[in-house]
């Protein structure tokens, strides 16, 4: 058993096994069941392996996946928070070009291991940026001519 | 001999174009530490959309081929490995770097590339119409088995643990079904809007291989990338040449062990390469020099992942089972184009089919020679910092799930599922089974039913699906590679310690 805490392999497997009884609740009571019969046969197979999973991390018996770290949570929690605003609002509140450049600054700055007190790096950043975006233009509006949503801006 | 009919298709001025696009593009992506050779298939597919189903596959091809021998640059000048394929390499190729013989270890590895990469091909051009012969004798039941025997086979080898492999199998093959119901048209499983339709592949795709890499990259904060780059001396190409030719055995181990790995479903690069390397170990006069930089380690870890390729293809062009993760992902290249591949590829498409594979042995040729060529700058571009690399990749994902049906909603399930599958496979979850599930879920369905209609008219369900000798053989092999990982898994406990293994997961991590 890896040395993390057993909570969180509890909590992964318990969600799956959740998941698990919910496709088989669906599965078994959903009409017309004709339209059920092969989730039926992967929701059997799917619960019985979930609930051995479950039941291995209740027991303590998980052999494999190392988990989270606070400091591994820590780092991946802002920039998870970003990339999903910008998916689930940005891209289509704002319009996509603009939130993919706005997304794309504040990501590269968030990671980026160069001081933030320095202008030369922020110069940096802004070249990046611009570079990035001129570059996801020219292949996506121009030759592949992919409508994006406009929105509020661009 | 069809295949030299269509050899002139691979050079038209566009095709050839396209084809040097994909291979110099391919071995600077396979170069990039993270960018694994699935995951930059994953992401060029949206801009295939616009090509000919033979062009989008040529670029698909060329970037698969290139991406994987790309992946001995960072391997061998960085020690960290471009691609999981590229894993045997660094052993003795970053050792031969680190002695100053880093150009004579680049042009090894691309010469037996290359020479592996051929040999793969040639099989795949001389099996595949062969097999998909014998492959007009599958009845349902049959297609049905080996969709089962896609996932479970991949489900049981991919992970370290069997159990949650074949749960990702049961994951993906649940998402394959959500959706409406091809025959009675029941709603199933719709719990949001964006899945009305269905779950798309290729957003799918993009989402599983590239945003739990972006996570990854998140998950090092703001870490720099303290790999040293070794310099890059002369060194005669000829005398490369006559090295390699001069350690045949290394290389028809490699290239042998490779093709043969290809041909199993779920056995991707990674095994090919590192059991090439324990295998010419083994039967070399001079294995002792084997991690100190010896050539013949090299060699035969690059044509096995290399001839790898060609055979991995196989069992897609034939029976329309992806063999593994990339084999799925030019699966989707293929059927956003309308074209379903199985035996009858080869009668209905024969130009798009014999295009594709001529290209890929031409892509072999064209990336041994720019590999040579483009290494230094590929070790350049496999420096480029965490925070870049992740923001580029994420935003490629969104445009990329949004332009195949212009539509929000793919967008909206790539980042669900990467997100998900981040986590998942923190706690040992694998999204190669996952993949296969959801590729091989409506293959396996509707074999399912049309099989349980035709028992229905003739003889019992049971009897359809588990008489015959081709089913009998079918389910025995999935019975067997579950029973073997369980086995191997079992006995990997006895002799490993908890130290060893979880610092075997934070490597392979």
């Amino acid at each position: 058993m890896s040395d993390l805490p057993r909570t969180q392999h509890i909590i992964a497997s318990g969600i799956v096994a959740g998941v698990g009884l919910a496709v088989a609740y669906v599965s078994y009571t959903q009409q017309p069941s004709e339209a059920f019969v092969f989730p039926r046969l992967i929701a059997t197979v799917f619960v019985v392996l979930a609930l051995w999973t479950f039941g291995k991390a209740v027991l303590g018996r998980t052999k494999v996946g190392n988990g989270l770290s606070a400091r591994a949570l820590t780092n991946i929690a802002p920039g998870l928070i970003v990339a999903l605003v910008y998916i689930f609002w940005a891209a289509k509140g704002l319009g996509f070009y603009t939130a993919t450049t706005l997304a794309f600054f504040i990501l590269v700055s968030l990671y980026d291991p160069a001081p933030h007190g320095q202008m030369r790096s922020w110069i940096r950043r802004l070249i990046l940026t611009a570079g990035f975006w001129a570059v996801m233009y020219a292949l996506f509006a121009q030759v592949l001519n992919v409508f994006t949503p406009r929105e509020i801006f661009f | 001999m069809e295949f030299l009919f269509y050899f002139g298709d691979v050079f038209t001025p566009f095709n050839f174009g396209l084809l040097l696009i994909g291979t110099i593009g391919g071995l600077i992506l396979g170069a990039t530490p993270g960018l694994s050779p699935t995951m930059a298939v994953a992401l060029l597919i949206p801009f295939t959309f616009k090509l000919e189903p033979a062009q989008g596959l040529i670029l698909l091809g060329a970037a698969y081929t290139s991406t994987v021998a790309g992946g001995a640059v960072s391997a061998i000048l960085l020690k960290i490995p471009g691609a999981p394929a590229n894993i045997a390499t660094t052993l003795d190729g970053h050792t031969m770097a680190q002695k100053g013989q880093g150009a004579r270890a680049l042009q090894l590895s691309f010469l037996a590339s290359a020479v592996g990469g051929v040999f793969g091909v040639l099989l795949l051009i001389f099996l595949t119409p062969v097999l998909a012969k014998w492959a007009l004798a599958f009845g349902p039941s049959h297609l049905f088995w080996l969709a089962i025997l896609g996932v479970t086979v991949i489900g049981s080898l991919d992970g370290s643990s069997v159990v949650k492999g074949l749960l990702s199998g049961c994951i993906g093959l649940w998402l394959a079904t959500v959706g409406f119901d091809d025959i009675m048209g029941a709603q199933r499983f719709i719990f949001h809007d964006a899945v009305a339709g269905g779950i798309n592949v290729i957003p799918a795709l993009i989402g599983l291989f590239a945003i739990p890499q972006v996570i990854t990259m998140f998950a090092k904060g703001r870490a720099r990338l303290d790999a040293e780059v070794l310099s890059v001396e002369k060194h005669p190409i000829g005398k490369a040449l006559k090295e390699v030719a001069s350690r045949g055995r290394a290389l028809t181990i490699g290239t042998i062990t490779g093709s043969i790995i290809g041909l199993i479903p779920g056995v991707g690069g990674q095994i090919a390469g590192l059991v090439a390397y324990d295998q010419s170990k083994k039967l070399s006069p001079e294995s002792r020099k084997f991690g100190t930089g010896h050539p013949e380690g090299v060699i035969a870890a690059e044509s096995a992942n290399n001839a790898m390729v060609g055979p991995s293809l196989v069992p897609l062009l034939t029976l329309s089972i992806p063999g593994s993760p990339t084999a799925a992902v030019l699966l989707g290249g293929l059927l956003i184009h309308g074209i379903f591949p199985g035996s009858d590829l080869f009668d209905n498409y024969p130009d798009v089919a014999w295009t594709f594979i001529n290209s890929m042995l031409v892509g072999q040729i064209l990336m041994c020679i720019f590999g040579l060529y483009v290494a230094g700058l590929a070790a350049r571009v496999a420096q480029v910092p965490n925070n870049v690399m992740a923001a580029v990749v994420l935003g490629l994902a969104v445009f990329g799930s949004y332009s195949v049906q212009n539509s929000m909603g793919d967008v909206y399930v790539m980042a669900a599922l990467g997100t998900g599958m981040y986590f998942l496979e923190r706690f040992g979850f694998s999204a190669a089974p996952l993949v296969l599930g959801l590729i091989l879920g409506p293959i396996a369905e509707a074999n399912f039913i049309q099989g349980s209609m035709i028992a229905n008219a003739t003889s019992s369900v049971g009897q359809y699906f588990f008489t015959g000798a081709l089913n009998l053989t079918l389910i025995a092999i999935v019975v067997l590679s579950v029973a073997y990982s369980v086995w191997m898994e079992l006995r990997a406990r006895r002799y490993t310690t908890k130290d060893e293994a979880v610092a075997k997961e934070e490597a392979l991590s």
